[in-house]
């Protein structure tokens, strides 16, 4: 464990921009969110919830992925080469952090999206332990413990002190950067475990896969949906992306951008589409997030970053899913 | 009020006056109020009515085919009446009670941070339209300047003035909240979600893009925007979007004379109204 004075902070920041892009929160507006290392800016390491998520740096809303040409007859294709340098984001809390492994788990997992795969080895997560959960948080509900952030680099902060633990060779790296800064030190931070929040999960188990499908409320938990798709772009986990191709007048860029499955059009192919109301994509969502992505990789596709119930204009959320869905067959 | 609301509801549903009822319940955090169709005099036990029910019910009625009561604040008749005259809401189908209102609470992060700034300007605190009122309308709000930060904006330099919307603008995720949210965004089919051109986006690629979306909706509601609010308390990234609608509605006022859209279901609208004996007349 290492640390270093509160006060020193700013020092600490400068030190690590001169040597590596650093992503830090900052206030924008009436919001939080990552930007650039600037020594004006509004740093703010109490807000939880970022506006945005630090997935914008793994997945980013649109991204090119290649740009085919005819020139004379002859058809080039060449790959987009968005050159990606090595970067760190200080202050990503534990369910952010948390959200990366499940991203990881469809990105990285045969076969391996380069795009996301390159993104993620150029960035050092560095994260920041919560004190005390705001209103709309439930990560514990997910097993994640918000004291303990994972992470290539732990922090902890306390009244007068920053605990700095290195996790991986990635965050060991980042670490020799400033460690002139940063003293050895035997103390660890104190850890209040937060409150343990407890919801039914049980249900969403695989095996009631149909069973969950088919449950007899969805018609009534989603009807005040009004399809924007804000839960799934505030979302750390939401994965979705649609590729479409832009017509440049002289070549065509084949790019992608974050889709959201309750959009109208989401699952629209040629013959048709599968989904044709609201309650079957409000469904999907939570489907998704509770049964489908733990069946397929053994953990939950939601880390309870609340994020979707204060961003839904409608007032709906997970957490009402998951209290309220009625198992078909067992109400 | 929040008793005779229920008991109201009640009534008129068990005599079959109306066969749902449009108002709020409780959600699953203590700040948190859903829109919710109620169908049973039981259901109605979970009514709720206080400062934390900003939603506008209006945009809920657009289309509905059955005798539907609906609570509506002050200011959310205004959309309905809009709504009415786009022929998007049958008032016949509709039976509008007026309740109350002080004001909603703004929630950051889902805790209580102060009043909606919609409510701290509010000039629409008398019903527009209403079957019957329950509680007074809302007092006359002291801060009634809501054009003062376009003001702020129209005295900046031309080049401050873009890096204002600039900055803003950037931090726009397409979530799409602010327009599906707005009670005169009904369009069947926005020409943001139209995959046969390509102005379909799901995402900015661009400043150039982001400014688009935001110019279009604004130009697209103009003299239809009632003001409401809505896609300002909707937006995750607290985008001021209301100073856009409210430059353009201030922009109409000076053009047109004075003019509130939602006031009532009949006067024709500034830019959206085509009268061809009026072109006549004029020699067009
Ligand atoms: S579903 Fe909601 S709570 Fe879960 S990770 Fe996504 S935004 Fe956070
Ligand atoms: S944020 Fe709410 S209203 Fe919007 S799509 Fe998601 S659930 Fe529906
Ligand atoms: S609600 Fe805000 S972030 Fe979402 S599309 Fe509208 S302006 Fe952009
Ligand atoms: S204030 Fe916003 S949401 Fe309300 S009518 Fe105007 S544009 Fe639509």
């Amino acid at each position: 464990m290492m640390k270093i004075a509160k006060e020193h902070l700013p020092r600490l920041f400068a030190a690590l921009a001169k040597q590596i892009d650093l992503l830090l929160p900052a206030q924008q507006a009436e919001v939080v969110n990552f930007a650039p290392f600037c020594p004006d800016a509004e740093i703010d390491l109490t807000t939880l919830k970022t506006a945005n998520t630090p997935k914008h740096f793994f997945l980013p809303q649109v991204e090119d992925l290649y740009t085919a040409a005819v020139n004379a007859g002859q058809i080039s294709i060449s790959a987009a080469d968005t050159p990606i340098k090595p970067f760190a984001i200080f202050g990503v809390r534990a369910c952010d952090a948390a959200a990366l492994d499940v991203l990881d788990s469809v990105y990285l997992s045969d076969p391996i999206d380069q795009f996301y795969q390159t993104r993620r080895q150029a960035g050092c997560i560095i994260t920041l332990a919560c004190e005390k959960p705001t209103a709309s948080c439930f990560c514990t509900a997910f097993g994640i413990n918000p004291t303990e952030p994972c992470g290539d680099i732990t922090t902890w902060l306390t009244d007068d002190v920053l605990y700095w633990q290195p996790n991986t060779e990635k965050g060991d790296k980042i670490t020799e950067l400033v460690a002139d800064l940063l003293q050895l030190t035997d103390e660890s931070p104190a850890q209040d475990i937060s409150e343990n929040i407890c919801l039914p999960l049980d249900k969403f188990n695989p095996d009631n896969l149909l069973a969950l499908f088919n449950a007899p409320n969805w018609q009534d938990l989603s009807v005040a949906c009004i399809a924007c798709g804000a839960c799934t772009f505030v979302c750390p986990t939401c994965q979705c992306y649609d590729i479409t191709d832009f017509d440049t007048g002289t070549s065509i860029t084949r790019y992608r951008c974050w889709d959201s499955c309750l959009y109208s059009d989401f699952t629209q192919m040629a013959h048709g589409n599968p989904r044709t109301t609201q309650a079957e994509r409000f469904r999907q969502r939570f489907m998704h997030k509770l049964v489908y992505h733990p069946a397929n990789n053994d953990q939950y596709g939601c880390v309870g970053c609340g994020r979707c119930v204060a961003a839904c204009p409608a007032g709906l959320n997970i957490v009402k899913v998951i209290k309220k869905l009625e198992v078909a067959g067992n109400v | 009020m929040l008793e005779i609301m229920k008991q109201r509801a009640k009534e008129l549903l068990e005599s079959g006056r109306v066969v749902r009822v449009l108002g709020w319940q409780r959600g699953d955090f203590p700040n948190l109020r859903e829109p919710v169709f109620f169908t049973t005099a039981k259901q109605l036990d979970n009514l709720e009515y206080d400062r934390f029910c900003a939603a506008n019910l209006s945009k809920y009625l657009i289309g509905t085919d059955v005798p539907t009561l609906a609570f509506l604040k002050p200011c959310d008749t205004y959309s309905l009446n809009q709504l009415v005259k786009e022929r998007q809401i049958n008032r016949q189908m509709t039976y509008i009670i007026g309740i109350g209102c002080e004001g909603s609470a703004k929630l950051t992060d889902m805790e209580e941070n102060g009043t909606l700034e919609r409510c701290l300007v509010c000039t629409k605190t008398v019903h527009a339209a209403f079957d019957e009122l329950i509680g007074e309308d809302a007092a006359p709000r002291e801060k009634n300047d809501r054009f003062a930060g376009v003001g702020e904006i129209e005295a900046m330099e031309i080049a401050a003035r873009y890096t204002f919307w600039q900055d803003h603008l950037a931090r726009c995720i397409r979530c799409n909240a602010c327009r599906n949210i707005c009670p005169v965004c009904h369009c069947k089919k926005c020409v943001f979600d139209n995959t046969k051109y390509d102005t379909a986006q799901r995402a900015n690629a661009s400043a150039f893009e982001e400014q688009m979306f935001h110019i279009i909706r604004a130009y697209h509601v103009a003299g239809r925007c009632t003001d409401c609010g809505e896609c300002n308390r909707a937006c995750p990234q607290a985008i001021p979007l209301h100073l856009l609608n409210r430059k353009l509605i201030s922009d109409i006022n000076h053009m047109f004379g004075e003019y509130q859209a939602g006031t009532d279901t009949e006067t024709p609208g500034p830019l959206t109204n085509f009268d061809i004996e009026m072109d006549k007349e004029v020699g067009l």
